[in-house]
C-alpha cells in the first residue's frame, strides 16, 4: 500500500524525482543519446538542429525517423505523416500514467506539459515508481524526474555531438542494444497484472513479425492487435477465476 | 533567411507537434479514466504490447553498426539473458548484465 499522505514537503519530492536520474534506467538511456548524437552528425545535422530535436521531440524513435525522412529529401508533409504514426503510441503511454500521476485537483494544463516528458523510459519510470508515492505528490515527482532527464539528455547531445565519432564503430553498436535489454527486464520485473505480461509477450512476438508483414503500420498493429487480445485473454481468465470463486462460496 | 532557419522549423512542424498532439490526446483520454477501471486495463495492455514491439524489433532489426552482427547472436543473448534474469529472481541488473556480456562475448567469438 502506498501512504496517503504525509509531512514531506512538494519541493523535496521534486529532489527525490531528480534523484532518479543516477537510475539504471536513466543512465541506460542518457548511453543510448551517446549514439543517437553519432547519427545525427553523421546525417549532416547542425549541433543546434540536434540539441533542438531532443529538446522538442524527446522520444529516441521519433527523432531517428525525423532525421531519416529529411536525409532521404521527403517534404514536410511526408516527414509529418511518418513521425506522426510512430508517435501514436505517445496516446496509450501517457493516458495509461495520467490516471495514476493525478489528483481530483491536479490542473489539466500542468499533465498537458508534464506529457511532454513521457517517453519509453520516463513511462517505465512512472509505472515503477509512482505507486510508491503519496498521491498528491506524484506530479511534482514526476516533474522532476522528467524535467532533469530530458534537461540532460539534451546536454549530453550538445557535449557527445562530435566526441563519438572519435570511438570504434563497436561500441556504438553494442551500446544500442543496452536499451532493449534493459526494457525487458524492468518491463517484465514492474508488470504486476497478468494482463500486462501477456501484453508483453504479444508485443514481443508480434512487433518483429508484423514488421515483415506491414512495415509502416508494424508497432501500430502490433501494439492495438496484441493488447486487445492480451485483455481479452485476462478478462476471460479473470472471469473464470471469479466464476471458481463463487461456487465454492 | 527561411531557408536558414528551415530545418528548425520542420523539426518544430514535422517532430514537435506530429509527437506531441499524441502526448495531449493521452492526457484528455487519462483524465477520464479510473484508476481500476475496465478501460485502464485495455489501455494498459496496448501501451506494453506497443512499447515491447518497439523493443523487440530493436533486437531484431537494429540501426547502425549492430545491423551488420548475426541475428542469432543477438536472439541468443536476449533470449538467454531473460531466461538468466527469470532464473534468478527478476533482477533488473542480471537482465541488463547478462545478455551485454553475452553479446560482447558472441561478437568478439565471430570476430566482429
Amino acid at each position: 500500500m502506498s501512504p496517503d499522505s504525509d509531512d514531506r514537503s512538494a519541493l523535496s519530492w521534486f529532489f527525490t524525482g531528480m534523484r532518479g536520474l543516477l537510475s539504471l534506467p536513466a543512465l541506460i538511456l542518457l548511453t543510448s543519446i551517446v549514439g543517437f548524437s553519432a547519427f545525427a552528425l553523421e546525417s549532416g545535422l547542425t549541433r543546434g538542429e540536434a540539441v533542438f530535436m531532443s529538446l522538442a521531440i524527446w522520444a529516441l524513435p521519433a527523432q531517428v525517423i525525423l532525421i531519416g525522412t529529411m536525409a532521404s529529401g521527403a517534404n514536410i508533409a511526408a516527414c509529418f505523416l511518418a513521425v506522426t504514426l510512430s508517435s501514436i503510441r505517445m496516446t496509450p503511454m501517457v493516458a495509461s500514467v495520467v490516471p495514476e500521476m493525478r489528483t481530483r485537483r491536479t490542473p489539466i494544463w500542468l499533465l498537458l506539459i508534464l506529457s511532454h516528458f513521457i517517453a519509453i523510459t520516463s513511462w517505465v519510470f512512472a509505472i515503477t515508481t509512482l505507486r510508491n508515492v503519496p498521491r498528491e505528490h506524484r506530479a511534482i515527482y514526476f516533474a522532476g524526474f522528467g524535467v532533469t532527464l530530458t534537461l540532460t539528455g539534451t546536454l549530453v547531445v550538445a557535449v557527445f555531438y562530435d566526441i563519438v565519432s572519435a570511438f570504434p564503430p563497436a561500441v556504438a553498436g553494442i551500446l544500442f542494444f543496452l536499451t532493449p535489454v534493459y526494457f525487458n527486464a524492468s518491463i517484465w520485473a514492474s508488470a504486476r497484472q497478468p494482463v500486462v505480461q501477456i501484453a508483453f509477450v504479444m508485443g514481443v512476438i508480434l512487433g518483429p513479425t508484423l514488421a515483415l508483414v506491414t512495415p509502416q503500420f508494424d508497432v501500430l498493429c502490433a501494439g492495438l492487435g496484441g493488447g486487445t487480445a492480451a485483455y481479452l485473454i485476462d478478462r476471460a481468465r479473470r472471469k473464470k477465476k471469479r466464476a471458481g470463486q463463487e461456487t465454492r462460496r | 533567411m527561411i531557408a536558414e532557419y528551415w530545418t528548425f522549423i520542420v523539426i518544430a512542424i514535422a517532430g514537435f507537434l506530429a509527437t506531441d498532439i499524441w502526448r495531449w490526446l493521452g492526457v484528455f483520454t487519462g483524465n477520464r479514466l479510473n484508476e481500476d477501471s475496465e478501460a485502464l486495463y485495455w489501455v494498459r495492455a496496448v501501451a506494453t504490447a506497443l512499447v515491447m514491439a518497439v523493443t523487440a524489433k530493436l533486437i531484431v532489426f537494429p540501426n547502425g553498426t549492430l545491423a551488420g552482427s548475426p541475428l542469432w547472436l543477438r536472439l541468443a543473448a536476449a533470449g538467454i539473458g531473460f531466461a538468466i534474469f527469470l532464473a534468478t529472481g527478476r533482477k533488473v541488473w542480471i537482465g541488463v548484465a547478462v545478455p551485454m556480456t553475452l553479446l560482447v562475448a558472441g561478437l568478439w567469438w565471430v570476430g566482429f
